[in-house]
Order: C-alpha cells, then structure tokens, then sequence
C-alpha cells in the first residue's frame, strides 16, 4: 500500500518534470516541433537540427522550433506515435531517411505502412559509396565485381546496419548488379559507420559500404579508395574524383535522403504551408550553406511529388526484400 | 614536433576559452551527477547552442571537451552518496565508494575520487599526446576477433568478483546477459523478445536499466526502512570532509595501473568507460585485495574504477583525432560537432588545423586542472547530501530517475520498464545478489555476442579466425591463466614449499 502510494506520488512528479522538460513546445500552440526518432546525437538529430536552423536564420519561423527525441524500434515509436496520438498535429514535423523506407518496405514499422502519414519533403541527400582499403588490389569497380564472382567467400562486405537495413540494401544491390545473389554475399553488420570503417581500416573486411559525406577526412589521409559513388552524376569538391557505378557499367544508385513526414490527419492547408515553408527554405542561399556544412547534397522534392517518390521506392525495397527472403 | 600543442595552450589560455573551459567543467559535473543524463545529452544539447552563438571552432570544442571530462568526474557523486550509478563509466564506483559513505567517509571518499579522476585523466591526456599516431595504428587492428577475445578476457577477469557466493555472481551475470538480447538481432535483423512491441526493438536502454536496476530498488530499500524504528537505515555520521595525503598515496598504485589499463581500453573503438571500469576493479582487486576488504569501502576499489574510467574518457579522443573514427557515443556526437564547422577530424587536422587539435588537447589538461580544483573543496559540500532527511532524498531520487528517463524516451513505456527492472533489482538484492555482475553481464554479453557474430561473418563460420590473431592468442592464454591460476599455483607452491606458504606472499606488490 505504502508503495503504491509512493509511487502514485512519483509518477505525479515524474508528469510535471516532464511536462517542464518538454517545454513550451505542447503548450504553446503556434510553435513548431521536429521529433527525431532516435537519441540526440545522430543522423535524425542533424535532419530536425537542419529545419529548425535553416527556418529560423532564414526567418521562416518566428519561434525557434523544438527539436524532441522518441527513440525506439529505429523510427518505429515515433512512427506509431504520429499515427495513434497525435495524428493531426498541424506544427509537428517528424525526421525520416530512406532508411525509415527501407524499414516501412520490410513491415518493420508494425501496423501502420508507408501510405498513412503525409510525406512532406526532403531538404537533403547523400549517397551510397563501395570503398576499400588504400592497400587493397582493387582499383576500379570491374576488378572487385571480378573477383567477387569468382570467390564471393573470400571477400566481406561491412557497414554500420544489419541485414536489411539500408546499409545493407548497398551491397545486396552492388552484388546483384554483378548478377552474385545477396544470399551468399559475406556481410558483417556493425554498430554505425564508424566501427566499419574502422574494420576497414585493419583489413577485417574488405569493402565497406558506407556514405559519402562520412569519407571526406579519410579520402584527404590517402587510407582508403572509393570505387564507385552510388550516386546519379559525379559529384563536386572533394568527391570529383569519384566515378560513379554507373559509369563503369554497374547500375546501381543509392540516395539517403533526409526528409520529414507529417500526422496522418493534418489538414491540406497546414500541409500545404509546411510544403511552402521547406521550398522557400530550399531556395535560399543561406540554407545551401547549413546544408553543405552538414556534408549533405541537394535535393528538393516536396509535396505530393515527394509522396510519390517514397511510395515508389518503399515498392522497389520490398520487391527486393522479396527476392532475397527478407520480408515479415 | 609539439608545436600545435603550444599553440594549442596559446589557444586554450585565452580569457574566452578559459571561461569556456569552466563553464564546461561545471556544467559537466551537474550533467554527470544527475542520473540519467550523461555527456551525450549534455552535448547533444548545448552543441547547437555553441553553435548557434557563433563560438569559433575551437571555442565549442573546448566547451564541449569540459562537458565531457567533467561528467565523469559528476557521475561518481550519486555512485558514492546513494549508490545510484550517473553514469554507465560510474557503476563499479558503487561498489566500494558506497561502503565508504555508509561508514561516514563521504567527504574522503568524493575527494579521493577527484584525485583518482585526475591522475587517470593525465596518464591518457599524456597518452595521448605523445603516442595518439601509433595508438591509432594499433586500435584498429582490434577486429571482431580480438574483440571477442578481449570480452573472454573481461569476463575471466570477472572471476575474481566471485567472492562469497559464485553461484549467485554467476546466475548475476547470466541474467544481465540474458537481459542484453532483447531487442533487434545486430547481424540479421531479427526480432528478439520483443513481443511485437516496437518500443523494445533497439534493447532494453542502458539508462532504463542502470536506473531502474540501482536507483529504483534503492528506493524501494529505503522505503521498507523507513517503517523500522531501528539503526539501520539511519543516516550515517558525516566523519571529516577532506581526503588525506596519506590515503591518497596508499592509493598511487591503483591509480596509476587503472590509468593505463583505462586508457588502452578507451582507445579501443567500441568499448568505452564501463568496460574500462570493470576491467580496472577487477584486475586490482586480484592485485591488491589481500585482506578482503574490497567491496566493503576499500579506498582502493574506489581509486581503481574511477581513475579508468576518466582514462578511457580522454582516450576515446585517439581514434576520433587520429582517423575521424569515434571511439565511444560521446566523441561521435563530439564529431558530429566538428563536421557542423566544416573540420574533418583525422590526421591531416594536426598539420591543418593545429589550433582546434592542439586546442582541444590542452583545454584537456586545463579542464582537469579546474576540475581537480572544483571537486576538492566541492567535496564537503556534496557529502552533506546524505544530510538530508529521507522524505526528502526519496521522493528527490525519484523525481531525478523518472525525469531522466522521461526526457531520454518521451515515451511512457520506457518509465515502465524501468519500474519493472527496479522491482527485480529490490528483489535481487533481497535474494542476496549483488547487480554489478548483472550490469556487466547486461554491457559485456552484448559486445561479445555482437563481435563473435561479426568473426564469424567474416570467416563464414570457421572459429579459427577466434585464435589466428597474436592479439587474441594472448587474450585468450591471458583469460585461461586468469581462471585456472588461482587455483593451480597455490597447489604447485605447497608441493614446492611443504611449509606451505599461501599464495600471497609469493606475488609482489
């Protein structure tokens, strides 16, 4: 009895820290809020960090938006959250990435798929990239497809997800434009780029799927060599080097973008202001410089023509998943 | 050779970056000492602000590098005074540091624990000064492999915790093992125990469970004590306030081999404070516990964990300054930091920007300079803690670990497990067992299932590739002397010597 009360009386408190914790952000009605799905600190952290920056030096918003974290199920609780509770929120933007589309394509994100919530736009993109050790024999796309064909055993790939997530889908792709199957791929599932990139580094594997932003400081140190971008076009600066796959016969492309997504029930006219605010917000000089600071690439898809683009690529990843028996 | 570090100390002794570096000592202190927030959040949040005020690089990084440093000084207060662990670095320090409070050495023991911060601090800052290049190379031929057989290691050296009651140190252990495969399988994808609820899916938190397994049952205790009219959960005589020299020197030789063993840990990617911890109090327990005296408020026991832990702290900074790989959580959002005013770390950012390397590395020695000279004095004060009167410090425990957690997960489920897992830890500690092993059961289990996995892609399935290695050979020859010696040579030494002489006396000091 004496517990119970105790706690009765705790979780009371623990409602008000929160709600002082949480700020203004349920209180005041007109001020915006980004969830990140996942603790401070990552890439999630960054796309909501990238709207509430740009939308406020750009003085696209008077109050400075909050930026709040729902980690779990990576992406999965605040997806159900945005669907269950608060589903018409007209101020709440949600960050998403391709990886979130990977994990809607595999049914990752429970009861809910890919057609519930509004996609609303992407700010950014980065992309796919086949590295490989400085000292390894390879020195283009061809030679390591060759070899892989001929010894798929003796060559692991690595990246920072497990098998089917995003970091995964790079190499299962990259394999499969080599008509290997992804099955017998060799793939070791790391926590985050960092550590398999670290891997790569003392030859544990051989070849490292990872992004490009992620490679600026190791392609100055001469440690390592990128393949193939897995982008569309070459890219600029430190990456103009960097042939595409697709130059060397592979197709294969791999945008991360990094957009946001709204409640399932928000009106078209709060939709539509959002949409206004992020193209505006794309066209200004100043954001093109947060952006690049944050090692990220054009992109400007918004609207329906954004909703789209997720709906057709969430329809690519599970006919992938399908093939090589991913899917729940 | 040294030039960017008197640079460095040029750049890290402006009147500006002075204050920053205090400013982050002391805010780092408070986000260590409260429960459930630790570094990362304390970065994660003031990084934009630094940011957003236009502090110039190496300004931010000097502040952020203070945050750091000083919670791990901050996380040893709730460790020492309530046996509530701040942070994941802070959990072995409850083990002796709590014994010490409850016997009114309070004061002596968060002194000492400043002291012990320091030295191991330096030993890494030295560290990585002089060897950061050549460390490097070494970290990253730690592979899967390596790492799994240094997890063989961490848990043989656990051996030595067995103490009483192996059966229960053992089923401890198992439990947090258990405890740690909950969530999304890290090689394939798969589900474990998560009973279609996608709130498990990323494991039971680190933060939920050190929480809920230390703080909440801590609660829970001191509420059954609270009816009894008895002694026992009086609060206990607040002794002297200040460490003595004395002590502090019969704790130079755990200080100074935690430092090193703490350092080489935190510079290994992937493993961070609370293996360096772990590994630091057990090796000294085997070492210098003969007496017995470890886990009953041993000064030593105390020194051990808490100078490694600072130690892995600054030496998570090699592989981030030296090939742009963060070495724990807290120094890939510190990258995240860097990458926001355009600066790649990595080896060219010593002879290309020689200001925020050397920069950050001398704000480092600064930072734990003032850190030192904050904590001492700030000793006494804290211990008066303890002062207050339990319908107080109750309800203010549980207000600090349910807002913590609330304000990691928005998310109420979170608040649950971590009532669930405190009611099992009341009824552990009812039973008897002691929740350290099951913590690093829970942390060690975790990383050595992963990096077993991870071999084992690599090698499709041969567990040669376990042994190949020299690293891990040794490991593994390191682990098996770890279990079987203990036992053996006492044995050989009595055939030996007929008198028979125990083993201690044959060991040196």
């Amino acid at each position: 009895m004496k517990i119970n009360k105790a706690f009765r009386h705790c979780s009371g408190l623990a409602l008000l820290g929160s709600l002082l914790l949480a700020g203004g952000a349920q209180a005041q009605s007109d001020s915006t809020e980004c969830i990140a799905p996942a603790k401070p600190g990552g890439g999630y952290d960054l796309t909501c960090r990238l709207a509430a920056n740009g939308l406020q030096e750009t003085g696209l918003i008077d109050k400075p938006m909050a930026v709040s974290y729902m980690p779990g199920g990576i992406g999965a609780v605040a997806y159900n959250h945005v669907n269950g509770v608060r589903t018409d929120d007209p101020n709440l933007i949600v960050a998403a990435s391709t990886g979130a589309a990977v994990n809607l394509a595999l049914g990752k994100f429970g009861q809910y798929d890919a057609t519930e919530v509004r996609w609303l736009g992407a700010l950014g993109v980065d992309y796919g990239a086949i590295v490989v050790n400085a000292d390894a024999p390879w020195q283009n796309l061809d030679e390591l497809m060759a070899d892989l064909r001929d010894n798929p055993g003796e060559i692991a790939f690595g990246a920072g997800g497990t098998i089917g997530s995003q970091d995964w889908m790079k190499a299962a792709l990259t394999a499969k434009a080599a008509d290997i199957s992804p099955k017998s791929l060799r793939y070791v599932a790391f926590e985050g780029g960092g550590e398999a990139l670290a891997a790569l580094l003392g030859d544990h594997i051989q070849v490292f799927t990872g992004d490009l932003s992620e490679l600026k400081s190791q392609l100055e140190s001469g440690k390592i060599r990128v393949l193939a971008a897995l982008s569309e076009e070459r890219m600029n600066g430190p990456y103009a080097e960097i042939p595409t796959a697709a130059e060397q016969g592979y197709d294969v492309q791999w945008p991360i973008w990094r957009g946001y997504y709204m409640g399932p029930e928000v009106d078209d006219e709060a939709y539509y202001t959002w949409v206004q605010r992020f193209t505006a917000l794309s066209e200004d000089p100043k954001f093109a410089e947060l952006r690049e600071a944050r090692g990220l690439f054009p992109m400007s898809r918004f609207g329906p023509d954004f909703d789209s683009y997720v709906q057709e690529q969430v329809g690519e990843f599970k006919a992938l998943a399908d093939e090589v028996g991913l899917s729940q | 050779m040294f030039d960017f570090l008197i640079q460095g100390f040029g750049v890290a002794l402006s009147p500006l970056n002075l204050g920053l570096a205090f400013l982050g000592a002391l805010l780092g202190t408070l986000f260590g000492a409260l429960p459930g927030i630790g570094p990362i959040n304390g970065i994660a949040i003031l990084m934009p602000l630094a940011y957003t005020l236009g502090l110039p690089a190496e300004s931010a990084l000097i502040l952020l590098a203070g945050i750091y440093t000083g919670s791990e000084y901050g996380g040893r207060m709730s460790s020492i005074l309530l046996n509530v662990p701040g942070d994941a670095g802070a959990v072995m320090t409850t083990l002796d540091g709590h014994p010490l409070a409850k016997k009114g050495l309070a004061g002596p023991a968060l002194g000492l624990s400043a002291v012990s911060s320091f030295v191991g601090a330096t030993i890494a800052i030295l560290g990585l000064t002089l060897f950061a290049p050549l460390l490097a190379e070494v970290a990253v031929m730690f592979g899967p492999a390596e790492f799994f057989a240094l997890m063989v290691f961490a848990f043989a050296s656990m051996s030595v915790m067995m103490g009483k009651d192996p059966t229960k140190t053992a089923i401890g252990a198992v439990l947090g093992v258990l405890i740690g495969t909950v969530g999304i399988d890290s090689g394939t994808g798969v589900l474990r125990y998560t009973f279609g609820m996608p709130e498990l899916y990323d494991g039971i938190d680190f933060v939920v469970m050190i929480i809920g397994l230390f703080a909440i049952s801590e609660i829970l205790l001191m509420l059954e004590h609270a009816n009894r009219k008895d002694s026992d959960g009086d609060i206990p005589p607040l002794g002297r306030v200040f460490i003595s020299l004395k002590e502090v020197l019969y704790c130079k030789g755990a200080m100074l081999r935690s430092g090193l063993i703490g350092f080489i840990i935190g510079v290994l990617p992937g493993t961070g404070a609370s293996v360096a911890g772990a590994v630091s109090y057990t090796t000294e327990k085997r070492l210098s516990d003969k007496e017995g005296t470890f886990g009953t408020g041993d000064m030593r026991g105390l020194a051990a964990p808490e100078a490694a832990n600072n130690a892995a702290a600054a030496g998570s900074f090699v592989p981030m300054l030296t090939l742009g790989i963060p070495g724990s959580g807290t120094t890939a959002v510190l990258l995240g930091a860097l990458m926001l005013y355009n600066i790649t770390p990595g080896p060219m950012m010593f002879s290309e920007r020689p200001e925020v390397a050397g920069g950050l590395i001398a704000s480092l020695y600064i930072g734990n300079l003032v850190l030192l000279a904050l904590n001492l004095p700030l000793a006494g004060v804290f211990a008066r803690v303890l002062t207050i009167p339990r319908w107080v410090l109750v309800p203010g425990i549980a207000i600090l670990a349910f807002v913590g957690v609330y304000q990691l997960h928005s998310d109420l489920t979170a608040i649950y497990l971590m009532l669930i897992i405190g009611v099992f830890g009341y009824l552990l500690r009812k039973l008897g067992f002691s929740l350290a092993p099951v913590i690093l059961g829970y942390v060690l289990g975790g990383l050595m299932e992963q990096n077993l996995r991870r071999a084992l892609s690599i090698s499709g399935g041969d567990v040669e590739i376990l042994w190949r290695s020299g690293i891990s050979l040794g490991l593994w020859i390191a682990a098996a002397a770890l279990l079987v010696l203990p036992w053996l040579l006492p044995k050989l030494l009595s055939k030996l010597q007929p008198s028979g002489k125990p083993l201690e006396q044959v060991e040196d000091d």
